[in-house]
């Protein structure tokens, strides 16, 4: 009879075998979405995450600085008054990457988030808010920058 | 192993501002070394953050997430002393969980 031990022993092997074949995926891959970060352009990353055509809002308060002196710390925060809001996710037009981050919100966090972006070049940025009934909405800024936060 | 988080986590009215500073290079991939070479991209993919072990907020983040990010968020009716935990996962599979308790 095997013991508990030898056990989970013998399936930790069996999952790190498997996880090296990558049969399974490692789980740091399982819930990131690959393509939406990889596609280019803001129709591209809208089409990766399934959503319909947003309409620009009043209702979503989109606060970026006119300038950024530094492309690589450029401050910006979104928040929104409006119920039902799930995710949002900030749009860089002119990055390499367009698609910063998408933020994910339950019940009990007020919808609006705070972080700093990397900027390459000045630029559109939006924020995305993808509603819980399929409605998308969205703000922008143009963000001047004088010295780009990618290649250098 | 990455240096902790800070995280500083107030209450505000109903509910409790929560700030986050992260340590991580967020490399990417675009960027070259004095020799020529690319650096690899290396940055944080996941983030979530869990109020008294119940998941709160979570997000996706790509390379155009500034270094050492910053993130802000506030979480509605929580108490001074409740657990504010952050977890981030980057695409190399590291991963780092800090707890701040809501003051």
């Amino acid at each position: 009879m095997q013991t508990r031990r030898e056990m989970m022993r013998r399936s930790a092997a069996v999952a790190a075998l498997l996880g090296g074949a990558g049969v399974l995926p490692a789980q740091a891959q399982t819930a990131w979405n690959k393509g939406a970060f990889e596609a280019k352009g803001v129709e591209g990353v809208l089409k990766a995450l399934g959503v319909a055509k947003p309409v620009e809002s009043q209702d979503i308060v989109f606060t970026a600085p006119d300038i950024a002196e530094n492309g690589a710390v450029v401050p910006i925060a979104v928040s929104t008054a409006l119920p039902g809001v799930r995710r949002i996710a900030f749009l860089v037009e002119k990055n390499p990457t367009t698609l910063a981050g998408v933020f994910e919100f339950s019940d009990a966090v007020e919808t609006g988030v705070g972080t700093r972006i990397k900027m390459g070049e000045t630029s559109n940025v939006l924020a995305v808010a993808i509603l819980g009934d399929g409605k998308v909405l969205y703000a922008q800024k143009e963000v001047k920058v004088t010295l780009g936060g990618c290649g250098g | 192993m990455s240096d902790p988080m800070r995280i500083r986590a107030q209450v505000q009215g109903s509910g409790a501002i929560v700030r986050v500073l992260m340590s991580h290079e967020m490399e990417t991939g675009l960027r070259k070394d004095a020799a020529g070479k690319t650096i690899p991209a290396w940055h944080i993919t996941e983030v979530t953050a869990a109020l008294n072990g119940k998941t709160v907020l979570s997000a996706q983040w790509g390379t155009a997430i500034a270094k050492n990010p910053f993130t802000q968020f506030t979480v509605k009716g929580a108490k001074a002393g409740d657990k504010i935990t952050i977890s981030w996962v980057d695409n190399h599979g590291d991963k780092r969980t800090d707890e701040a308790t809501i003051a």
